[in-house]
């Protein structure tokens, strides 16, 4: 049955072979195409660059009667935030996307969203945050947010974009979930650049989505208070069900994934990704664009004779901790971290030595490179792993300033 | 319409955090016998999110949507969308506001959502200080009072935000006090009635952080009516029309009393009595007043 309605949907008169719908644009036009294929009723988003093109895109769908929700233009991120978790609260699904100063302008209602179990879902565009004014890519602005109780993703190209928005509306609204749902990718190296994408029908994306049944609703027919006055031993509940909520996401996030290869074909959705760590030695840990970048890295190093790996962390809340011990095993550990966390170190090698603590004397390295949009090749990156390989490094290395004194 | 036919149905009930005397409460209450079952209330934060009570009890009989402070009126143009989504046009959407997260934090999230036009009722309850912080000074604080942020008496006139409001040419807007019931009543249901962004400021006399004894209430709110502290009026349709006592001093059928008259029996005002009386200061509080209803008379008489 399925087969037959995919042949269907998918066929574009060449005798009913199934035919794939794939585009090629640009990872903000992935997210928008994603958005509008999940329905949600509600979107309400402000906008900041580089993000624009995605909501620009959603506003078109509208114009074009492809989308059939409602667009909030609100005036600020803040805004954007409270109007998702108003429309949530009554218990539509709902989308946003912003990035850097904007998702900053919405941390409090960041924390409100997770708090009250509501599965907003959102992109957002890891950009600089200023000042000076920069729009290149950074993840510092959505790992700033890593405490808000939001799930957050990293991708690495514009197929998993558009799979893990789809994806993640399955997740936040899961009963065992409930929780919002943030899609990191990084400024332009993603959002602004075409990549082919396959888009499965909307009857194939209705199928797999499903209705929204949310946990609680704002309904005058069963009026209930939300919110309101709580004493501390029934805030430290709320607090515990959330970290609850993260346990289920690790188990569900490969399980939805599964879901959705069984279906579509592709896999998109381990907490972590690992490429070429079967004999690995050394493997080397990034998120987003680097870890992509870095693909083609471990395959050079490999040919010059390096036994490395890549694992290429997509979800930074929930922490894959227990996949990194199995990793760091046999091997040791290179980090590399678009973002710092000043007085301390790149969050992700903290998080990595964290989850290792007591349980593996693995050696970690850790290296800050990208901050501000500066470029981080494949050349950078083998330098860095050989860097780390070779050398005895005490404390996080700023990649490229080896040589400058502080 | 008299107070006796008012509905009898209590939507805020018995039992409640409220302090004695608390005019937000005798507000809440007439506003939702005029708004009726099929409502959600949004509230940010003020002294509401206090008196609505401990979870997992609360002290109203419909949905209360808790937010942010600044957050009232963007939470609910999320609610209104949510709900007409599902096709529950009926259901009527109102943000129940205090001063602070009005005239304040809130003002960007509120001139967002009437500019949008988004089809709810915006009600501040006004009792010009951050009173559920323990009365500090908001942009609604008359010139003269003390608060403890404004330790020798507030030295700025407070924001006309009624003027602030009416300049996004919205359909409905009201001025309303808690001690006019029926003019409240009528005020809500006219705004229920009425398609698009509607604004209701109530004041609202608060005993604690105005220092007047909690049986006065109702009272203070009559005295600043009468000597012009406050005006009963409606915007409708880019009309102004007062009401009531101030429609006759707008059209000066009657002579104001001396906002003296208002602000002597209130503690915040004492340093402006004793122990000397600060002449300078209670002119400027009347001068203020006064321009306050030439303007009025200037442009809607």
């Amino acid at each position: 049955m399925r087969k037959r309605m995919q042949c269907k949907s998918n066929n574009h008169g060449k005798g009913g072979a199934t035919m794939k719908n794939i585009i090629i644009n640009t990872g903000n036009y992935s997210a928008a195409k994603a958005a509008v294929m999940a329905k949600p009723d509600v979107v309400a988003a402000y906008p900041i660059t580089p993000q624009t093109t995605l909501v620009e895109s959603i506003a078109n769908y509208i114009a074009s009667g492809e989308y059939k929700g409602e667009y909030i233009c609100v005036e600020s991120e803040h805004s954007a935030m409270s109007a998702c978790i108003g429309a949530s609260a009554t218990g539509v699904r709902t989308f946003t996307a912003t990035s850097s100063h904007g998702l900053l302008h919405m941390h409090e209602m960041l924390h409100w969203a997770a708090l009250a179990r509501l599965p907003v879902i959102m992109c957002n565009i890891n950009r600089v945050i200023g000042p000076g004014w920069n729009i290149w890519a950074d993840e510092n602005d959505s790992i700033s947010q890593r405490d808000t109780g939001w799930i957050q993703f990293y991708c690495s190209s514009n197929q998993e974009i558009f799979d893990t928005v789809i994806q993640a509306f399955k997740l936040g609204e899961h009963k065992d979930v409930a929780l919002p749902v943030m899609i990191n990718y990084n400024a332009f190296i993603l959002s602004h650049t075409s990549m082919p994408a396959e888009i499965p029908s909307q009857k194939e994306i209705d199928d797999y989505l499903g209705k929204y049944q949310p946990l609680w609703r704002i309904d005058p027919e069963n009026p209930v208070t939300f919110g309101n006055i709580i004493m501390p031993a029934d805030y430290e509940k709320v607090r515990r069900a959330m970290q609850y909520a993260h346990e289920n996401a690790k188990r569900l996030i490969p399980e939805i994934a599964q879901d959705w290869k069984k279906k579509f074909g592709r896999f998109n959705g381990n907490l972590i990704e690992k490429y070429r760590c079967e004999d690995a030695e050394v493997i080397l840990l990034a998120m987003g664009a680097i870890a992509a970048e870095s693909k083609v890295s471990i395959d050079n190093l490999r040919k010059e004779g390096y036994k490395i790996g890549l694992a290429r962390v997509r979800t930074f809340r929930p922490f894959p901790a227990e996949e990194i011990v199995k990793l760091a095993k046999k091997t040791e550990l290179i980090v590399i971290d678009r973002n710092i966390s000043c007085g301390y170190e790149g969050a992700l090698f903290t998080e990595v030595k964290s989850a290792l603590y007591n349980k593996s004397d693995a050696k970690v390295s850790g290296f800050i490179a990208g901050l501000g949009g500066k470029d981080v090749t494949y050349n950078h990156i083998e330098d860095m792993c050989k860097k780390a390989i070779k050398g005895k490094l005490k404390e996080t290395v700023w990649y490229g300033f080896e040589e400058v004194k502080k | 319409m008299a107070i006796k036919d008012l509905p009898d149905t209590e939507y805020v009930l018995a039992g409640s955090a409220a302090c004695p005397g608390c005019p937000a409460t005798i507000g809440l209450r007439i506003v939702l016998k005029a708004l009726g079952k099929n409502t959600v209330m949004i509230v940010p934060a003020c002294c509401t999110a206090v008196i609505e009570s401990v979870y997992p009890n609360t002290s109203f009989d419909i949905p209360v949507m808790n937010i942010a402070f600044e957050a009232a009126a963007a939470g609910a143009s999320g609610v209104e969308a949510g709900l007409r989504m599902q096709g529950k046009k009926d259901t009527t959407v109102f943000a129940w506001a205090g001063d602070g997260g009005t005239y304040d934090i809130g003002i960007q999230a509120l001139s967002g959502a009437i500019e949008r036009q988004t089809n709810f009722i915006y009600i501040c309850y006004n009792n010009q200080i951050y009173s559920n912080t323990g009365i500090q000074r908001s942009g609604a604080t008359p010139l003269g009072a003390w608060t403890t942020t404004t330790v020798g008496g507030k030295t700025e006139v407070r924001k006309e935000m009624g003027d602030i409001i009416r300049a996004h040419h919205l359909p409905y807007a009201a001025q309303a006090c808690i001690s006019y019931p029926e003019d409240l009543y009528n005020k809500v249901k006219k705004a229920k009635s009425i398609k698009g962004p509607k604004y209701i400021e109530i004041l609202a006399p608060c005993p604690p952080g105005w220092h007047f004894p909690m049986e006065k209430t109702v009272d203070m709110g009559v005295l600043a009516i009468e000597t012009g502290a406050w005006a009963l009026y409606e915007f409708e349709n880019e009309k102004m029309i007062f009401n009531g006592k101030s429609k006759l001093l707008l059209e000066k059928k009657i002579e104001p009393k001396p906002v003296e008259e208002w602000i002597k029996y209130q503690g915040r005002f004492r340093h402006l009595f004793k122990p000397t009386r600060d002449e300078k200061t209670l002119k400027a509080i009347q001068d203020n007043t006064d321009i306050i209803w030439e303007r009025y008379r200037k442009c809607y008489l």
